[in-house]
């Protein structure tokens, strides 16, 4: 055991992030919360260094310092609307640093308690799943792969075998206490989180995100375990519950339960394949979409990912002004799960200073959708899609959305046909009461600002 | 052993009562702010690595020290950075519309 006083310190830390965290799930105190946790985790840090570290103290700093180098200019520079795969990356490091954690003391100490080995072994296992599925989930976000659920040819069968290997090898190294088979173990475990997170779909990916969250969450507690260190048990563990529910949070606000999500790809067919080659699609030109809001008396405005990209907030509130000048009531439409995760397009619409009395949720805009005039979708598509309403065989049922099908008109701003970020057809899309407007959200809006000014 | 179950358990306690109530708003922020708070595994990695002897202990607990720094640093900056733009809106009162109100780094 340690002396008091740096269990004192760890008491002090571990109180530190009780208090973040319940700052962070209140508006008021959130900015705070997060400094108070910082605070935490310089005490605890700072203590451990001073208390433990008994050799190699310089490298100990000198890596410290490198993650510092590389930490804070990435978390610095990361663009907001890339902040969802930011979060995926740092939760992946944390997972594997925990592994490694667990890896080393067992080359120190390769034949403790069974507990031990049994906390060892969780924290390599569950430390390797966050990571690799952590990393996976970052290149869906990122795009450097398809967004839409990868099905291998009998992945469910993988995935359990995956399991049982994983199972296997950790019960051997608990009996044997053997180095080679925990490194294997770590290998299984990477496989794992791959096999895991390729099945889940674009929009849920970050609730496997907050899932794997909670996951190092565990990992870290069981390294606690692994080192008898009453901080990390506190700290893994609160992270772990809380992540958890959080998880569920942000699933019930999509509308889905949580195993729908995770497992609902390997139940979804291809049938959504239907004959959209056959159905039209009207396309209209900026001059036909300027004389509809110009002469529309309210308007609501849908923003999506897809504006936030092409920063085009400052032309959407410009075009608002115009139309407010007008006598025209003009309103945004924000969607709990717009953005590529909840909640992350009201942090993008305030970085672009837009009115934050004009942003209405789902429940204050659905009641009276239908006189609205005119909706116009910029860069949004899963979050107005009627197959979340209408078609229980959509991987996107039950997810609450807009429903702006019921408006009297329909402006879509869309790049392409192409599916929105959850890879899901969608049937406004050929609504007689849409039109198109094909093109990049910043160029269209900036176009359709000059061509309403004309009206 | 019992005593750290013991801690184990209260801690799940506190951790569901602690977020059983959060606004979509910050479910990011939250998520984000708790992945800063798991790279407490930064504690481990140092003691670890000030008590390994051998060459390979050593370089895998630097190599653990040097991510864990990176999930702290990162996750802490990047969670602060969010809260960073709800700024201003708590009181409710209009945002300036000055088109380059924020400046932000990598924009």
């Amino acid at each position: 055991m340690s002396p008091t006083w740096v269990q004192l310190a760890y008491l002090v830390a571990a109180l530190c992030f009780v208090l973040a965290l319940k700052g962070l799930s209140t508006p008021k105190y959130a900015r705070a919360g997060n400094l108070v946790g910082a605070a935490g985790m310089a005490l605890a840090v700072v203590t451990a260094y001073v208390h433990g570290a008994v050799h190699n103290g310089l490298l100990i700093v000198l890596a410290v310092a490198a993650g510092v180098v590389v930490g804070i200019p990435a978390a610095r520079s990361v663009k907001m609307t890339a902040i969802p795969q930011m979060v995926a990356l740092f939760n992946g490091v944390g997972g594997a640093a925990a592994a490694l954690v667990a890896l080393t003391e067992f080359l120190a100490v390769p034949h403790g308690s069974v507990a031990f080995q049994l906390a060892t072994v969780l924290t390599v296992l569950i430390g390797s799943v966050s990571f690799s599925g952590s990393v996976v989930t970052f290149l869906k976000l990122q795009e450097v792969m398809t967004t839409r659920p990868v099905l291998l040819p009998a992945g469910q069968l993988l995935g359990i075998g995956a399991a049982a290997v994983s199972a296997l090898l950790a019960l051997s190294v608990v009996l044997t206490g053997n180095g080679l088979l925990l490194v294997l173990l770590a290998v299984a475990g990477l496989a794992l989180g791959v096999l895991f997170v390729l099945p889940v779909g674009g929009a849920d990916v970050p609730i496997a995100i907050s899932l794997l969250n909670a996951f190092t969450g565990l990992a870290v507690a069981a390294s606690g375990y692994v080192l008898a260190n009453t901080l990390l048990i506190v700290a893994g563990t609160l992270v772990g519950a809380s992540g958890t529910i959080l998880t569920r949070l942000m699933a019930q606000a999509m509308g889905r339960p949580l195993t729908n999500i995770l497992f609902g790809a390997f139940q979804a067919t291809t049938a959504t394949a239907t004959t959209d080659e056959q159905r039209t699609v009207r396309s209209g030109t900026v001059e036909d979409v300027a004389i509809l809001l110009g002469y529309a008396h309210s308007v609501l405005v849908v923003p999506g990912y897809g504006l936030a990209v092409a920063q085009g907030q400052h032309a959407a509130r410009e075009l608002a002004q115009v139309l407010e000048q007008r006598g025209i009531t003009v309103l945004y439409g924000i969607h709990p799960v717009a953005g590529r995760m909840p909640g992350h397009m009201n942090v993008l619409l305030a970085e672009a200073d837009v009115p934050y009395e004009h942003l209405k949720e789902l429940d204050d805009v659905n009641p009276g959708i239908g006189s609205v005039d005119v909706v116009l979708v910029v860069g949004a598509n899963d979050v107005v899609n009627p197959g979340a309403r209408d078609e229980p065989s959509s991987p996107i049922y039950g997810m609450p959305i807009f429903d702006v099908d019921r408006a009297k008109a329909v402006v879509f701003m869309k790049r392409s046909m192409r599916p929105g970020f959850a890879g899901v057809d969608n049937s406004l899309l050929y609504n007689p009461k849409t039109t198109m407007l094909f093109g990049d959200a910043k160029e269209s809006l900036t176009k359709l600002l000059a061509a309403v000014k004309h009206v | 052993m019992i005593d750290l179950l013991t801690i184990f358990v209260l801690a799940v306690f506190v951790g569901f009562e602690v977020v059983s109530k959060v606004s979509t708003i910050l479910h990011t922020p939250l998520m984000s702010g708790a992945n800063a708070i798991h790279g407490v595994i930064l504690v481990g990695a140092i003691l670890i690595t000030g008590r390994a002897e051998q060459a390979l202990e050593v370089t895998l607990g630097l190599a653990a020290v040097f991510l864990a720094t990176v999930n702290v640093v990162g996750g802490f900056v990047v969670t602060d950075r969010m809260l960073e733009m709800f700024k201003g809106h708590k009181a409710g009162r209009p945002v300036k519309s000055a088109a380059n109100g924020h400046k932000e780094v990598g924009e």
